[in-house]
């Protein structure tokens, strides 16, 4: 681990913490800030920030097609995790798998996919990512290393096991990263998965977004210890607690974890500690929050402040980040626009992809 | 290849030959390694190519199945397997929401050469919860292909054959049947074609695995009546070899299919209808469908037994259909 993470991030080392059994509005002030002055910018923070905003932009357009009920099924959004998605999947290379949870968007483009196809998919449209076979909960682009997001709560899991062994196998020093909710820490999938990926020492890290409500249920309800890292003791292998609203520490956790895994040394399991600004469906109003709760995260906004960051360190002025903004806006909108004009797949596309 | 082998050394064979032709082929299990297999079906594979590509996986099915269709994705070829078929059950999501549904989920872009390897079936007092012939659990899931082997050269070709298919590809292999003898053949081994058992006029008789053995029993015996049965070996369930049974059927006009396991929603239930749908013209008497009790698997062997269709049942049953 490089100098200076640890002051960002905390490594579970089995009972020193304190931090356990906090509500949610506790957890919401877990960390002071490191102040934006601090910090140093990576160079490719335009893209970063870029990325964060496409997604941003993308689940609020995303929200108005359901909204307007030009889109069929649910949708699961992720406005407010952007941070998680994009620090982690910034550090991924050809080669690298990823996989996601139903609230995959973010991971999804932050890991390369096409807007338009993405749009697509969720219209059902036959240039969607997966030819309109699949829809918001399920997104793949192989090419692009997205081996596919996963409507199952923790399915995910156990799939990127498996992409973790091929690059053991292979030695070829490719890493399977696997984003997963709070929630799906009480599946049966997501020990199974802990406990392989530790016997077998496979290049896997698990990166929980605690959003801290698992459906429509706080995390402290339903889940008895909910320092989620802490989790990781169990298996032998490091759990990394980081701010989840905070690119750079995201990315520095990562970085960490990739790294170890790269080299051989074992699977890390990541919680991020973040929230979701919309219900967990389409049908949800998230009226179980309670009051100024949003409010308390709204102003942790991963967005601004990765935009402090970058001001504080006086490589965009406010007026090009304003101009940013409208930039990736018109660029979503225009994706969106271009999905749109395609066609839904013929009904005799039905039976094609059953079986090679 | 003529030497005799049992069907237990005819599944180590082929994945042992699978293991040596191609790289990407690994296998992995609960004791599939240094045991050599609960039912010592990949004895001696750990010791020829090494913990790398024969793994023993902790007591974990979802992960067993999740680690093939992770692998698979990646481009390897693996072998899972989850011990007793019935087991199926505790990891259902890995095989009938994510391993028969992710090329189509993905719009083709996964290709899936994923082989699951399960021990099927009833007969040796395993009790209801290890006895299940469960490949009727997954008919009714688009995406998978089953193999249901009923004999020595059949566990060797079958078995390669699922390895090579670019497709998922649940293997059942019956319990009861692996100390069974006989010869395996060169290639090529391919999925979806049926094997006509023994030849016969009067009544076409369809069954799997134990059950194809106690139709050619009752084949015995009912040749002394004089009546002449056609057993046909469907030999896999998906990709199903219609075709041969419509000719065969088109010869006897009389259709009985034999099945472990209870009678509803199963394959037997299933050819039936698309037989009589489509080949309804062919028909003398009503088709039969002869399967298990509908109650679970019991252990004591005198209900066990009564559980299952025996010779008699089968002599029975022909012996009507040519009556009426």
């Amino acid at each position: 681990m490089r100098a200076g993470v640890r002051e960002r991030h905390r490594r579970w080392d089995g009972g020193k913490e304190t931090l356990m059994n906090r509500t949610s509005s506790e957890n919401s002030v877990a960390r002071p800030a490191d102040s934006a002055a601090d910090r140093q910018l990576p160079p490719d923070w335009h893209q970063l920030l870029r990325s964060m905003l496409c997604i941003r932009y993308f689940e609020d357009q995303v929200k108005a097609l359901f909204g307007s009920g030009l889109v069929r099924g649910s949708t699961h959004l992720c406005q407010g995790q952007e941070a998680v998605a994009v620090g982690v999947c910034s550090l991924l290379t050809p080669g690298d798998a990823m996989t996601c949870s139903y609230r995959g968007h973010g991971a999804v483009l932050a890991a390369g996919a096409a807007m338009d196809a993405c749009f697509g998919e969720i219209l059902g449209r036959e240039g969607g990512l997966c030819k309109g076979k699949s829809g918001s909960m399920h997104l793949a682009d192989f090419d692009k290393g997205i081996i596919g997001s996963n409507a199952i709560v923790g399915a995910q899991l156990p799939i990127s096991l498996g992409a973790g062994l091929a690059a053991q196998y292979r030695k070829t020093g490719k890493v399977s990263v696997a984003f997963t909710g709070d929630g799906s820490t009480n599946i049966g999938a997501f020990h199974e998965t802990m406990n392989l990926a530790a016997v077998w020492r496979l290049p896997v890290v698990v990166v929980v977004e605690n959003n801290h409500y698992g459906e429509y249920s706080p995390l402290a309800a339903t889940t008895s210890v909910t320092r989620l890292c802490g989790r990781a003791t169990a298996y032998g292998m490091p759990g990394l607690l980081v701010d989840g609203n905070d690119l750079l520490a995201v990315r520095e956790v990562a970085e960490d974890a990739i790294s170890r895994a790269r080299a051989g040394q074992g699977p890390t399991l990541i919680e991020a500690d973040t929230y979701r600004h919309e219900g967990h469906s389409r049908s949800d109003p998230a009226k179980y929050r309670p009051a100024g709760e949003l409010e308390l995260w709204l102003a942790r906004d991963p967005i601004p402040r990765f935009e402090e960051v970058v001001l504080a360190a006086r490589a965009a002025t406010r007026a090009d980040l304003a101009s940013l903004r409208d930039g990736t806006k018109a660029d979503v909108e225009e994706a969106l626009e271009r999905a749109k004009t395609w066609p839904e797949p013929p009904a005799n596309r039905l039976y094609e992809d059953v079986y090679r | 290849m003529t030497a005799e082998l049992t069907c237990r050394e005819a599944i180590a064979q082929a994945i042992a030959d699978e293991l040596a032709s191609d790289p990407d082929v690994i296998l992995f299990g609960e004791d599939v390694g240094a045991a050599g297999g609960v039912f010592k079906s990949t004895v001696g594979l750990f010791e020829r190519f090494g913990p790398e590509r024969v793994r023993d996986t902790p007591i974990s099915e979802q992960a067993i199945v999740g680690t093939a269709i992770g692998a698979a994705m990646m481009g390897l070829r693996p072998i899972a397997e989850i011990m007793f078929a019935d087991f199926a059950g505790v990891c259902f999501d890995q095989l009938a929401n994510q391993l028969a549904k992710y090329r189509y989920l993905t719009g083709g872009q996964a290709c899936l050469p994923v082989t699951v390897r399960m021990a099927n079936g009833a007969g040796a007092g395993f009790g209801a919860q290890h006895s299940q012939a469960t490949e009727n659990w997954f008919l009714n899931v688009p995406g998978l292909k089953i193999a249901v082997p009923g004999t020595v050269e059949d566990c060797y070709g079958l078995l390669r054959a699922a390895v090579r298919d670019d497709n998922p590809v649940l293997v059942f292999e019956h319990k009861n049947l692996l100390g069974l003898k006989g010869t395996v053949k060169k290639g090529p081994y391919r999925l979806g074609e049926a094997s006509v058992v023994r030849p016969g006029n009067d009544v076409t008789v369809v069954a799997t695995q134990q059950m194809r053995h106690c139709a050619l029993e009752a084949a015995d015996l009912l040749a002394g009546d004089g009546i002449e049965i056609e057993v046909i070996d469907p030999r896999t369930l998906v990709p199903f070899d219609d075709e041969r049974v419509a000719e065969s059927l088109a010869k006897t006009a009389r259709l009985l299919v034999v099945q472990e396991g209870p009678p509803c929603g199963g394959w037997g239930a299933s050819l039936i209808a698309r037989m009589t749908s489509n080949h309804f013209q062919c028909f003398d008497v009503a088709p039969r469908l002869l399967a298990s009790a509908e109650t679970p698997v019991p252990f004591a062997a005198r209900l066990e037994e009564a559980w299952m269709p025996g010779c008699a049942d089968v002599v029975n049953a022909a012996r009507e259909l040519v009556a009426s």
